[in-house]
């Protein structure tokens, strides 16, 4: 037990570290960036109107003037104590607007999340299960097929079929114009994000399967199956008592990881259903030059990352023997 | 009486990329026949890489993908079909692996042995048959990275146990044992035979061959050039040349190696293949597309110029 | 399996697929000058005879405005490509060989895939200004993690060889190990993790260009394209979205499939199928 926990210690202080990392490296990046945050935010003709002392007092609040190392220091010190600054653009807290955004976004990710994690294991052992017979040939190409299509592009298609044509789906917003929050039923808020989780859903599909059906083709050839075989277990029995057992471990690491995915493509889906959500804040954060609202919004992603990866890692110590028992001596 | 398995001319293929797009056959085993009686130990000896694995996996029809069989295989006399095969799997036919990697990394002794099965008969069976090879209770519990190397051995042949199978193959089942440990698994397997079982023994070590087997068959180039009976050996009635230089690298006989090495399954020429290690070579050995495999002197030989031939 | 076994059929498969790519880059190249060309006379076209794939809202062929949009993509594809290839072969030739370099690198590796992909090609837009330089620095330097982690297990294994063992042991130098031994050995691999990069890069490219963190809205590329047929969505021009996007994704899986048949008759595990 005591070596479980100094392995998660070692690896919530690195997760540390990387997220430290993350947010220098976010912060470098916005800072380099050319883009003038006056000139994008206030435009070239306001600014030529207003005055010297005008002018001064915008670029004190978008920190044109402050020297990097003392934004970025202050930046951090705050954020130690919880406060990750004010949105330019939408002059809140950003972790208000965050907040806010996540949940809109939460259940997207969620189901997106477990529909395509559950779907891309059955489909990878199956295919890994039939290796190069027909099953295995369709999904392979049904995969291929996803993997090599633009999420954004298949959330215009989803649209233009269920939303323009058939009208079955609004055409945008996770609530109808003018409607306060508190007052959209829950299957109103259902119908908004049925289109966007499901495209997420689908792109998620393919990089989880092709991982399993690697792994499920190499238990199929491993010396346990063959014996299974000689000892007369159907294909079935095979595949539920053997395979499935020795793909878990692969698909809990490759199921945390696919979070960051998902959290990517909900930044192209929510723009295209123009749905509220995270994604939708960064792009006009990103565009409109937010420093504070972009670089929140990059460390509490990186941060759920990071903690998915340390969960996968701390759930295979619990679910294989070799570690369990190991551990339970050690 | 039937034999319990007939193996009629029975070959094995892959198939092979060369360099580029050529595509070739590489046969593994050719023209193998031989016969394993209720109760009898045959064991098929045969250097490490010649394919004996194969046999074991074509009796029992799980050769990979991209391998041909031909040739019959007779099982209580009946054509061992790939109908029959599935009910006779693991229940009349049972095959005692290599080593531990055979066993599933994170599936229980137990839950192995009894293959899904979680009744009270399944338990008691699982119970009485580690118990019967020294096993205590608590191995069921154990996963198979927790098993010493002699512990692994014995659980493989309590799998093959389970069921009261009529033939057992054994392939290779004691390797990285100890001269004890080996005789007391190869104890194990005899004693299923004196049950009535009959036992095809794979290995390459014809020490531990002679050990349990009543017949000795003799791989070279993935042909059978002998048939022996184990007591033959001792005896020095022996056929084949290549037979004899096996015997006589054995430790207690000398250890007199003979140099050269077996052709692999790419590099088949015609004629004799044992012809360039061969002390008692004629012209006639190399130039003959083939030579026939004939009765002689109550065995088996591949040879023109057996040893106690008359025919030289 | 016919007269031609799958070999055979891999490497004219192989042929075919690299030149319908050629092709399309070469056209697209051509196409440029028509693609931006307005014509107030033959607005909002549907596909038709005249015109395969419409007409968008400025007259504009949505033929040529495809074809130069997925030459640019293939271009700018390539670029990447190339660049990412280069960055992870330096990168995992070095970690392979220093430990502490090895130590950084994995840390900066785990630093790059903790932030979602899409979102680290914007921030690197963003840095260099957007257009088309932010895209190309966006996707180059953002793709090299996988493909330096395949090289340096690959020089990590050859350096246990015993032929580079034995050149070091002669008093070799290390660049001279590097160079002569190492180097042939990895470029297949390379030219392999190259084309298979491909798809990844064309896809973020549109990606990020549809968000407006790439190339700028004046040049016909498959992003901007896609993301001004939204505007025109729900008045029933879907043929400003459906004919560009699939001939996005028809040039992705040509080159996935170039990326996975290289892959194939290259790797040894797979060598007799």
């Amino acid at each position: 037990m005591r070596h479980r926990l100094q392995f998660a210690g070692k690896k919530l202080l690195r997760m540390l570290l990387l997220l430290l990392g993350v947010s220098l490296a976010a912060f470098l990046l916005m800072a380099a960036s050319p883009m003038d945050p006056l000139q994008t935010n206030v435009g070239q003709a306001a600014l030529g109107s207003m005055s010297q002392e005008q002018i001064a007092q915008l670029e004190d609040y978008w920190g044109v003037n402050t020297p990097l190392p003392e934004r970025y220091l202050g930046w951090l010190s705050a954020a130690l104590r919880g406060d990750l600054g004010t949105s330019l653009l939408y002059r809140q807290p950003v972790l208000q607007i965050v907040a806010e955004r996540l949940g809109n976004s939460l259940g997207l990710l969620l189901s997106a999340w477990v529909l395509s994690g559950a779907l891309g294991l059955t489909l990878g052992v199956l295919a890994g299960a039939f290796r190069d017979r027909w099953p295995d040939r369709l999904i392979r190409g049904w995969c291929l097929l996803l993997s090599s299509t633009p999420a954004f592009w298949l959330a215009l298609l989803l649209l233009m079929v269920f939303s323009v044509w058939l009208g079955w789906f609004p055409i945008g917003l996770s609530v109808p114009i003018g409607a306060a929050a508190e007052q959209v039923s829950f299957l109103e808020r259902l119908r908004h994000a049925f289109l966007p989780a499901l495209t997420l859903s689908v792109t998620g599909v393919s990089g989880i399967a092709l991982h399993t059906r690697e792994k499920m083709a190499d238990v199929m050839e491993s010396d346990y199956v063959l014996f299974a075989r000689a000892r007369g277990e159907s294909l079935g029995g095979i595949v539920l008592r053997h395979g499935l057992r020795n793909v878990a471990l692969p698909a809990i690491t490759l199921q945390f990881a696919s979070v960051s995915e998902i959290i990517g493509g909900s930044v192209l889906v929510e723009q295209v259903f123009s749905y509220p959500g995270l994604g939708q804040a960064a792009v006009n954060a990103g565009l409109g030059g937010d420093l504070p609202l972009l670089l929140g919004i990059t460390v509490i992603t990186a941060a759920v990352v990071f903690g998915g990866s340390l969960a996968a890692d701390l759930l295979y110590g619990a679910v294989d023997p070799e570690i369990r028992r190991g551990a339970a001596k050690g | 009486m039937n034999p319990v398995l007939q193996v009629e001319h029975l070959s094995i293929s892959f198939t092979q990329y060369d360099r580029g797009t050529r595509r070739r056959r590489l046969p593994v085993i050719r023209d193998l026949s031989f016969s394993v009686q209720p109760g009898q130990v045959v064991a098929v000896v045969g250097a490490s890489g010649s394919g004996k694995s194969l046999l074991a996996h074509g009796i029992l029809g799980i050769l990979p993908y991209n391998s041909a069989m031909e040739g019959t295989i007779l099982y209580q006399g009946e054509p061992l079909t790939r109908k029959r095969l599935e009910t006779l799997r693991g229940r009349e036919i049972a095959l005692i692996p290599q080593g531990v990697t055979y066993l599933d990394p994170r599936m229980e002794v137990g839950a192995q042995l009894r293959k899904g099965r979680s009744d009270l008969s399944a338990r008691e069976k699982s119970r009485n048959v580690l118990a019967r090879y020294g096993l205590g209770p608590e191995v069921e519990r154990l996963y198979p990275f927790e098993l010493s190397g002699g512990m692994a051995r014995r659980v493989l042949i309590a799998t093959a146990v389970m069921e009261q199978p009529g033939l057992i193959l054994a392939d290779e089942p004691t390797p990285g044992l100890d001269a004890r440990a080996a005789g007391r698994i190869l104890g194990h397997i005899r004693e299923r035979a004196e049950e009535g079982t009959g036992v095809l023994f794979i290995t390459h070590d014809l020490e531990l061959a002679l050990t349990i087997a009543h017949r000795v068959l003799v791989l070279y180039a993935g042909e059978t050039i002998e048939e022996a009976d184990a007591s033959d050996f001792a005896a020095g009635r022996l056929r084949h040349p290549y037979t004899r230089a096996l015997w006589n690298a054995l430790p207690c006989n000398g250890f007199q190696p003979i140099p050269g090495s077996q052709p692999g399954p790419g590099e088949i020429a015609d004629g004799c293949q044992f012809a360039p290690r061969c002390a008692r070579c004629r012209a006639v050995c190399r130039r003959e597309a083939s030579v026939p495999y004939v009765p002689f002197r109550n065995g088996m030989v591949r040879c023109r110029f057996p040893e106690g031939g008359e025919r030289v | 399996m016919n007269a031609l076994n799958r070999r055979q059929r891999t490497r004219l498969l192989l042929l075919a697929a690299g030149a319908v790519l050629l092709a399309v880059t070469l056209a697209g190249m051509l196409c440029r000058e028509r693609a931006m060309e307005t014509d107030f006379s033959r607005v909002n076209l549907a596909p038709g005879l005249s015109c395969l794939f419409g007409t968008d809202w400025m007259g504009r062929d949505m033929l040529a405005r495809t074809l130069a949009g997925l030459s640019l993509s293939i271009r700018i594809g390539a670029l990447t490509a190339c660049v990412s290839a280069a960055i992870a072969l330096a990168l995992g030739v070095v970690s392979a060989l220093s430990r502490a370099a090895d130590a950084l690198l994995s840390w900066l590796m785990d630093l790059f895939l903790g932030i979602p992909h899409i979102l680290l090609v914007m921030l690197i837009s963003l840095a260099f200004g957007r257009g088309f330089v932010g895209v190309a620095a966006g996707v180059s330097l953002s793709h090299w993690p996988s493909l330096a982690r395949v090289i340096r297990g690959e020089v990590l294994q050859l350096r246990q060889a015993v032929y580079v063992q034995t050149a070091r042991k002669l008093g070799v130098s290390r660049l001279r190990v590097v160079r002569r031994h190492l180097l042939p050995h990895l470029l297949p691999q390379v030219l392999t993790g190259l084309i298979l990069q491909f798809p990844h890069a064309i896809l973020h490219e549109a990606s990020v260009t549809f968000l407006g963190f790439g190339l700028s809205s004046e040049q016909p590329a498959i992003g901007v394209i896609l993301s001004e047929s939204m505007r025109y969505l729900t008045t029933g021009r879907w043929w400003l979205a459906l004919f560009p996007g699939l001939a996005l994704v028809g040039v992705v899986l040509l080159f996935a499939a170039v990326g996975e048949h290289l892959r194939r008759l290259l790797s040894p595990s797979s060598a007799h199928q």
